[in-house]
């Protein structure tokens, strides 16, 4: 019983601090509550026993990248968000990017419904606390990265790094050393 | 009730209280050290030898008006503050102090001596520091001030700078224990090589234990790497338009979070509770004095070294800390696989 107040509770957080962070104007505020959205998901998947998704969801999500969304709100330093004219004249948006940015959106429902329809028939094995190979320990997490994943694994952490690359090229000055 | 449930509270009320105590007496310590180091007797009145100085700070600062600027914001002007504090408590959540103890024969089976023992509670120290960032950078934006706005910028880029470096040096240690239970690290120095050699990690991790130490010192933004309050540039810093209680809780959270460091330091690399002469049901007196050591390091750096430029601060993290904590781990990795194998 206290087990589903606590989900109910964490899940109810997390929906509202998501819906704060669209809902309201201040950018402050919106980050804020993306950081105490990630907290109330990593709520959650302690709930699921994976302490270690949970941990690193904090880690990476909450403390660094946050931080960086943070830093940039911070140099903007804008209380309130823009709502002038050349923000209506944005190449973002305009009728056709609008219409496709929505087809999208509704895809991904579609694909969730779909995705949510279907855990109902597949196993979910089921961990034990404690257990040096449950599905949710760091230990057995790390050999099925670096066994059956690991393309995947190596990919993603190349796209990182070019993705980082770009950045670098994208933001520095022509005539900069 | 059981009794084991009941001591298992005392003993996490005991921490808290500790911890309380730990940042009253390192401002202590610190006021006294530095008046060793300048030839001053530091303060001396209040108690003996200036002993209930502490006392004395914190009724002043409770005694003091509480000014928040007009322009603040009045939300997170006073949640940054007790975010920084709380963030400081719970890091301390997961650290051990001592051996399972049966309490001199008053349990059947032996406890643990400290708050939770859970399976990756290095990470989770990890994971509460870095949310402690928040306090700081929240109170710099808040303020509507512009020393305080760069305090607060400063305390961001220094901590994501420094984290890293101090990350990597702790997977290493985590490579050499095979554990990311803290509890199963100390364990893991047990005992002594060759008869009289401790088997600390920091003999097999000196460049690791260096690296963790600096990066340590710029994680809680203590001189030299002070940079988010420099006092010449900044006035303040993110301090600088606190007052009374919520301006207390900063330097409370930063004792605690130097009181945390080195407590992990000490169970990461100098072995915990272990130690020569004394029986394991006392090894959290062998806790505190390697955590003593360490802070006393901590602040014989403050009084002895002037603070660098951020320039030198950005260059140093980027170009030499971090490469040699990266390289430092690599080359542990190596050798364990290559000895385990």
């Amino acid at each position: 019983m206290p087990e589903t107040l606590i989900f109910w509770g964490l899940s109810g957080m997390a929906i509202l601090a998501s819906a704060l962070v669209i809902g309201q104007r201040n950018p402050m505020y919106s980050v804020l509550m993306l950081i105490a959205s990630f907290g109330a998901l990593a709520g959650l998947y302690i709930q699921l026993d994976a302490p270690f998704v949970a941990v690193a969801q904090i880690i990476i999500y909450a403390g660094a990248i946050m931080v960086l969304f943070l830093f940039v709100v911070m140099l903007l330093n804008a209380p309130q968000e823009d709502a002038a004219d050349w923000d209506r004249t944005h190449p973002l948006r305009q009728r056709g990017v609008m219409r496709f940015g929505a087809l999208l959106a509704l895809l991904l429902v579609l694909q969730l419904t779909w995705a949510l329809l279907r855990v109902n028939g597949v196993d979910v094995p089921v961990a034990a606390q404690g257990d040096p190979d449950a599905v949710g320990s760091v230990r057995a997490l790390g050999r099925i990265l670096f066994t059956d994943y690991v393309f995947a694994f190596e990919a993603t952490s190349i796209l990182i790094l070019v993705a980082m690359v770009g950045a670098v090229v994208l933001a520095r000055r022509e005539g900069d050393r | 009730m059981d009794l084991r449930f009941l001591i298992q509270l005392a003993i996490i009320g005991f921490t808290f209280f500790m911890l309380i105590n730990a940042s009253a007496l390192l401002v202590l310590a610190e006021r006294k050290i530095m008046g060793f180091m300048q030839q001053r007797y530091g303060p001396y009145l209040v108690g003996p030898h200036g002993l209930l100085q502490p006392l004395a700070d914190i009724l002043k600062l409770l005694m003091k008006e509480e000014l928040r600027p007009k322009g603040a914001d009045k939300w997170l002007f006073t949640l940054a503050p007790i975010l920084s504090v709380t963030a400081a408590f719970a890091a301390f959540a997961t650290v051990p102090w001592g051996a399972e103890t049966t309490l001199f024969g008053l349990l059947d089976e032996p406890v643990s001596l400290g708050v939770a023992d859970i399976n990756v509670g290095v990470l989770v120290v990890f994971a509460i520091t870095s949310m402690g960032v928040y306090g700081i950078v929240l109170a710099g934006w808040s303020s509507n001030s512009k020393y305080s706005l760069f305090g607060g910028l400063r305390a961001a880029a220094q901590m994501i700078s420094y984290e890293l470096s101090y990350a990597t040096a702790l997977s290493a240690v985590i490579l050499l224990a095979g554990s990311l239970s803290l509890r199963e690290v100390v364990d893991g120095q047990a005992g002594t090589w060759l008869g009289f050699i401790p088997r600390w990690y920091v003999f097999l991790q000196p460049v690791g234990f260096i690296i963790y130490m600096i990066a340590g010192v710029a994680e809680t933004n203590r001189a030299p790497f002070d940079f988010p309050e420099a006092e010449q540039e900044l006035v303040a810093g993110y301090n600088t338009e606190y007052s009374s209680v919520r301006f207390a809780l900063f330097p409370q959270a930063e004792y605690i979070n130097m009181t945390t460091m080195s407590a992990v330091a000490t169970d990461l690399y100098l072995g915990g509770w272990h130690g020569p002469f004394l029986p394991p049901e006392y090894g959290w007196i062998w806790f505190l004095v390697k955590i003593g050591a360490i802070l006393f390091t901590y602040i014989w750096v403050r009084w002895t070294l002037p603070r660098y430029r951020y320039d030198q601060l950005m260059q140093f993290g980027w170009k030499w800390l971090f490469p040699a904590s990266v390289l430092n781990l690599i080359v542990t990795a190596a050798l364990v696989l290559y000895l385990n194998a």
